[in-house]
């Protein structure tokens, strides 16, 4: 036992075998992501960037019913309701999402009636100064001209199992 | 006369900047070489970015630490401080002035080269201990002890093995131990062969003697974060690192010189021996620094008394005997196997 154990480190036998071992590994396909360049699937239940959502004719979807300000656990949004000037229908005057409190958790797309707030598919949304993740209504709504397409097919695909 | 020496002394700098200047560019590719081959290993891209497959990250980094602001510590000895990165980094590239890198082309064609290597190679080690001194820090005075013990340990085998070569070659210049390696076996001819235990010995006394994986425990991550290198920062801080990987290509160098026939085409046939010397010696050196990025990737650490006991308790009998061998053989055969 002592002599086979001294023989194998006098000739570097696990040596040379680690040695064609990672050289085995040395010519595998890597797994790193490229990232900017390459991503990976995500699920069409991701939970990402914000967005307030339009009806096909241009019409706003949220109507001012507070269930996600109501539900949301990190108190990250705040809405201000009242009559639209036009026509008189209730319609939020102000709908701001703080991004740094938000914990992403779903509950404000869950507890929409209407499917006005989503949460969409982006993930990429870094930006330099704090006051720039504060979102309002405008922006939430642009975030909504965005991202339509990519999320009205997340919710198709996840209709099923809702 | 007087023209005479002033032209010698033009011609021995103008040598010099461009023997430096290749070298550190061959450096830079070095560094990029070794981040590449442990990042593939490790299913890891590796630098990417900067250039084309990152050809320029190690400028880039270059670029960076230049760029930082140097700190020094409060209680650190300054002068000793900044003196030490220099040292290293000096003591590092002046061992290439000896080093032929084709039939002739040294800066300096000492007849007892190997021995003027051999001293830079443990003054390298005063560059450490300053550092680590100098710091004044816990951490950093460990690792220079460490690195002391280690080096001076590694040396001795060194020493024997490079013992073994001159008696073969039967000079002390590094020219001359080169030539005595070619014949017409070609690169079964070279010593590499005929010394090959003493080959392997070298080979990982080297690993030891510039501090690499697994005998870095002079900056074990693990346990001195970063070693002597904790309080340096920017400049400084890379000239420590320029110093350690020119130390690593001087050992990869002086494989290639002692063992692996420098220059030499390893056939010695037409399309071998059309390329030029040069060309074989950067693909020699290449070649041996790639397996010294290997053994970084797959060798785990050793335990500092395990470090000490490969040292004194296996290669030096090891070296030892083979010394006596070595010299027995040509004692009684004349000359050692092949010719």
């Amino acid at each position: 036992m002592k002599l086979d154990q001294a023989a194998k480190s006098l000739f570097l036998t696990e040596f040379i075998a680690a040695f064609f071992l990672s050289m085995r590994y040395f010519f595998k396909p890597k797994a790193t992501l490229n990232y900017p360049h390459e991503k990976n699937p995500i699920s069409p239940r991701f939970r990402g960037e914000h967005a307030l959502r339009r009806y096909p004719n241009g019409e706003e979807r949220c109507i001012a019913c507070k269930l996600c300000e109501a539900i949301c656990p990190a108190q990250a949004i705040t809405i201000e309701a009242g009559p639209r000037r036009n026509d008189g229908t209730r319609r939020t005057t102000r709908y701001d999402i703080d991004m740094v409190k938000c914990i992403y958790c779903g509950f404000c797309q869950e507890a929409c009636p209407v499917d006005a707030i989503v949460e969409g598919p982006n993930q990429e949304f870094a930006v330099e100064t704090r006051e720039e993740l504060y979102y309002n209504k405008e922006r939430l709504l642009e975030n909504g001209a965005r991202w339509e397409r990519e999320i009205a097919r997340n919710i198709a695909l996840d209709a099923p199992y809702r | 006369m007087i023209d005479g020496w002033l032209l010698n002394l033009l011609l021995i700098i103008v040598k010099s900047v461009v023997l430096t200047v290749v070298l550190l560019v061959y450096l830079a590719y070095a560094i990029y070489i070794d981040r590449k081959v442990w990042a593939a290993v490790q299913l890891r891209r590796g630098p990417n970015v900067v250039g084309p497959w990152g050809l320029l990250q190690s400028f880039a980094d270059m670029l960076k630490f230049v760029l930082k602001e140097p700190v020094i510590p409060d209680t650190a000895n300054k002068g000793v401080f900044l003196l030490a990165p220099f040292v290293t980094a000096m003591l590092a590239v002046a061992a290439w002035a000896v080093i032929p890198v084709n039939d002739g082309w040294a800066v300096a064609d000492l007849n007892v080269g190997i021995l003027y290597i051999f001293a830079i190679s443990s003054l390298g080690v005063y560059g450490i201990i300053m550092g680590g001194w100098a710091s004044n820090s816990k951490y950093p005075f460990l690792s220079a002890l460490r690195s002391a013990a280690q080096m001076v340990s590694y040396e001795v085998s060194i020493g024997f093995v490079i013992i073994t070569v001159l008696l073969c070659a039967g000079s002390l210049n590094l020219t001359e131990i080169v030539r005595a390696q070619d014949s017409q076996y070609g690169i079964l001819g070279w010593y590499w062969l005929r010394l090959l235990p003493m080959f392997i010995i070298f080979f990982i006394s080297a690993l030891a003697e510039t501090n690499r994986p697994p005998f870095d425990l002079v900056e074990a991550e693990s346990e001195l974060v970063a070693g002597f290198m904790i309080e340096y920062s920017a400049t400084p801080y890379m000239l420590f690192m320029l110093g350690e990987y020119v130390a690593i290509l001087t050992m990869c160098a002086l494989l290639t010189i002692l063992f692996f026939g420098g220059w030499l085409p390893p056939v010695n046939i037409a399309p071998f021996t059309l390329i030029p010397g040069v060309i074989w010696f950067v693909l020699k050196v290449t070649f041996f620094f790639f397996f010294f990025a290997m053994v970084k990737a797959f060798v785990p650490r050793y335990r500092y008394d395990q470090l000490m006991r490969l040292g004194w308790k296996v290669f030096l009998p090891i070296s030892l005997v083979m010394v006596i061998v070595v010299a027995g053989i040509l004692q009684f055969a004349g000359s050692a196997g092949a010719n």
